[in-house]
């Protein structure tokens, strides 16, 4: 299973920009320990919500045909503290997308408040096994995608997706 | 033609965003990896940023030429052998290699690649 720190995507635009949001609770038992009898998201798991934002948008503009590696994060400021209640929206922009990797810029806001900005880069994983077979998809496999397309996806994109002309 | 100092300038300022130093740090003769911390994946940054700031193009290699280095023609006993040396020459025209060779070790390699070296890589890129 994988450990989601996004909740749903509200848009995405291929090769562009993504926002998605993701609501922090009481009921994420991590937060009882981080810190007892004062709860904060901690900051590397804010950086992982960006880091999912970004490299799913990465992932889609290039229709999740890469295994895309978040392997850099170049710059993360974080401005205060996120705590229970909050709704992060997080957002994420492509610098540049190329055959090498992507390079994306993304923030985190609570009701308009800037929290934390991060400046990542992922590689994209070609390899192959010691077989000689080539290293399958295994970042966006088919249970994540199918998992995209059901849960995750904002409705602008399943609508293009499941119109005649898009086929 | 690009002024030396001005491709200094702006290296200087792709280094500072990409490694995370200070611009004082980003001296001519600084070593990228020994001075100023830059990792494997890093290369690929620098790369990435030098090509989108000088509106260049960067072929694999050609600037930081990895691949030499699991070529097992080229090294051998964790040395640099004598046609390994020769097309490091070739491939790296910009770097130092004079204090190399007497212990041509893979581990100091990396050690070459200096911002000076990226400095006259881009300025002749930007000549020709």
């Amino acid at each position: 299973m994988r450990w989601f720190l996004i909740d749903k995507f509200i848009e995405i635009q291929k090769g562009k920009y993504a926002k998605a949001i993701r609501n922090i609770t009481l009921g994420e038992d991590h937060l009882h320990d981080h810190f007892p009898t004062f709860p904060v998201m901690p900051n590397s798991l804010i950086i992982e919500s960006l880091a999912q934002t970004a490299g799913i948008l990465a992932g889609y503009s290039e229709d999740f045909e890469q295994n895309v590696i978040l392997s850099k994060i170049t710059k993360a400021v974080f401005h205060r503290m996120a705590r229970p209640g909050d709704q992060l929206l997080l957002e994420a922009r492509i610098v540049d997308l190329r055959d090498e990797g992507a390079w994306l810029d993304a923030s985190a806001t609570v009701d308009g408040e800037m929290l934390a900005e991060a400046s990542l880069m992922f590689v994209h994983w070609r390899g192959e096994l010691p077989s000689g077979r080539p290293l399958s998809n295994f970042v966006f496999n088919e249970e994540f995608v199918s998992f995209f397309w059901a849960n995750l996806a904002p409705p602008s994109i399943k609508e293009k997706k499941n119109s005649p002309s898009a086929r | 033609m690009a002024d030396k100092q001005e491709v200094l300038q702006k290296v200087q300022e792709i280094l500072t965003d990409a490694l995370g130093v200070d611009e004082e740090e980003v001296a001519e003769d600084a070593s990228l990896v020994a001075d100023l911390g830059a990792e494997s994946i890093d290369f690929l940054d620098i790369v990435f940023r030098l090509e989108k700031t000088f509106n260049i193009k960067i072929p694999r290699g050609d600037l930081f030429p990895e691949d030499l280095l699991s070529d097992e023609q080229y090294v051998q006993e964790g040395k640099i052998t004598p046609e390994g040396l020769k097309v490091l020459k070739e491939k790296v025209p910009y770097a130092d290699l004079n204090e190399f060779e007497k212990n041509p070790d893979v581990s100091g390699v990396a050690n070459l690649f200096t911002v000076g070296m990226i400095v006259s890589y881009v300025t002749d890129r930007l000549a020709s």
